[in-house]
């Protein structure tokens, strides 16, 4: 068994943990981000697909569908981060986010 | 804790594939002799370097890489909310899995060795075992006969499919109801009660304590280089001797069957991974369980279930069956899951009934599309998997059923 001789620790750890963050984190989209949808709030009634009709479109149970396909986290092009920035304020529930 | 010498075990480590289960009996006694003690002094940066180079991902069924998910934990700020967390997760949920159930009883000492030792690596203050109370003796056992087990919790998991989902698992320990919540942060970041959590299935661990012991090069020893190591997998359905067996990872599927001594002939399809897995047809078993070689099927080895399906058997009718069940249990907190998968579950049974409306298959096909990837946990999008997969694989049967045939009973 070979031994790595590093202390451990934020800084020894280092290398391996500039790894993780590296592969872990989100590939960011150009644009204004990423509207996450959090279906556990969200009671479908569909004031975000009227404020972001080119975003979304509503299913047939009302809750909102991302027209670039489903899924909880939509890419926000930079000319609809306004109506997003709206849309996240206005949620009654409180299910959306900007990130 | 700088280790100073190197790690020395007394034992060498089990050779061949019988190695979680090399124990003859699930006493302390057995556990020292089959392994050794566990290294007394460890070297947190060492044993996540070994788990680094083992390839070991958790057997749980998302199968992220061990270490990363350590060290996350292990370098997340710890905050006001408290130290860190450990929940070892013994808890399956999926009806067709045995094997977490089967460890803690037959080797619940490796289960603990690899809890403890993840504690320490991420200087947990909370030690904690999640499995259904049915697991709770052999474990409580277990913990009486030894010191340093004191600490470790036992919370007890209810008999629910998601019970076992990691947000669920967190907020069930938390003294919630086990349901999965929407994380924006990873848990390992703000889990328990916003503390860094490390929610770790019980297999994973039992193979922590080993590869602590024995090392990476001794883990690749068995297995393949893109499945190193070895698996649990219950198998289940139409064979002659349902069980949990330890086998090598990236087996063939027709080895792994062969085992619970099925042949190949008898069968029509395998549901590889689950409730929430996808069918591999009869003619493809020679396929190995690795993420490699199930891609083209949609599976991945998960939490190695296999659910065998005989030739007498209608898939479509299985299939319909797992979708009503799904669809019974999911938690009903996100609009489409709770109402697309009974719409999803209805339109299937249908179509498995003979009903011989022309649209259902695409009906079946459009809903199982709409509800994937909408929801806050992943129950939405495996239904959606093991639905369109048996329309693939059972094609046959859906243009049978279409004309009022079935291919098993014509
Ligand atoms: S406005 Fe909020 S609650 Fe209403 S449909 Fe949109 S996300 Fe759901
Ligand atoms: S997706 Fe379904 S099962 Fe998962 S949290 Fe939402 S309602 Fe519950």
């Amino acid at each position: 068994m070979t031994r790595v001789d590093v202390p451990f620790g934020r800084r020894a750890v280092g290398a391996r943990g500039a790894r993780a963050a590296g592969v872990d984190a989100a590939p960011r989209a150009a644009g204004a981000g990423t509207l996450h949808i959090d279906w556990t709030r969200c009671d479908g009634r569909g004031l975000c697909t009227e404020l972001l009709p080119e975003l979304l479109d509503r299913d047939e149970w009302g809750y909102p569908l991302a027209r670039t396909g489903p899924g909880s986290d939509v890419a926000v092009p930079a000319e609809l981060a306004r109506a997003a920035r709206q849309a996240v304020a206005l949620c009654p529930r409180a299910a959306l986010r900007l990130g | 804790m700088t280790m100073t010498q190197p790690i020395r075990t007394s034992v060498a480590g089990p050779t061949g594939v019988r190695r979680l289960f090399a124990a003859p009996a699930p006493d302390l006694a057995s556990h020292l002799a089959a392994f050794g003690p566990m290294p007394a002094a460890f070297d947190e940066g060492h044993l996540i370097a070994e788990l680094d180079d083992s390839g070991l991902t958790g057997r749980g069924g998302a199968a992220f890489p061990t270490w990363r998910k350590l060290i996350a934990a292990a370098e997340s700020v710890p905050s006001k909310r408290g130290p860190a967390v450990v929940i070892a997760n013994g808890a399956e949920g999926e009806p067709l899995s045995r094997k977490d159930a089967t460890l803690l009883r037959s080797a619940p000492h490796l289960v603990l060795d690899g809890l403890l030792l993840a504690a320490a690596t991420i200087r947990a203050g909370d030690v904690v075992l999640y499995a259904p109370a049915s697991s709770f003796e052999p474990v409580a056992r277990a913990i009486a006969e030894r010191p340093d087990a004191g600490r470790v919790r036992l919370v007890a998991a209810r008999d629910t499919f998601l019970s076992g989902e990691a947000s669920a698992v967190v907020s069930a320990v938390g003294g919630g109801p086990a349901i999965p919540r929407d994380h924006p942060a990873r848990l390992t970041d703000a889990g328990l009660r916003g503390a860094p959590t490390l929610v770790q299935n019980v297999e994973t661990l039992a193979h922590v304590a080993l590869l602590a012991r024995f090392g990476a090069t001794w883990f690749r020893q068995a297995g393949t280089p893109d499945d190193p190591g070895t698996r649990l997998v219950s198998l289940s359905g139409d064979l002659p001797v349902p069980a949990v067996f330890e086998v090598p990872g990236g087996v063939p599927l027709a080895d792994a069957l062969g085992a619970a001594g099925a042949s190949v002939d008898g069968l029509r399809a395998v549901l590889v991974g689950g409730y929430h897995g996808a069918w591999v047809p009869a003619s493809a078993l020679s396929t190995r369980l690795s993420m490699q070689e199930l891609a083209p099927f949609g599976a991945t080895p998960g939490a190695g279930i296999l659910m065998a399906l005989g030739t007498h058997r209608c898939g479509l009718d299985a299939a319909a069956e797992i979708a009503a069940y799904l669809a019974g249990q999911s938690a009903r907190q996100c609009g489409p899951c709770a109402n697309g998968l009974p719409r999803l579950a209805d339109v299937l049974r249908r179509l498995a009934a003979r009903d011989r409306a022309e649209w259902l298959p695409g009906e079946v096909d459009r809903l199982a599309r709409l509800v994937a990837g909408r929801g806050s946990c992943h129950h939405p999008d495996g239904t959606s998997r093991m639905v369109l997969s048996a329309l693939t694989v059972f094609a046959d049967d859906v243009r049978e059923h279409l004309a009022g045939r079935c291919v098993v009973t014509s």
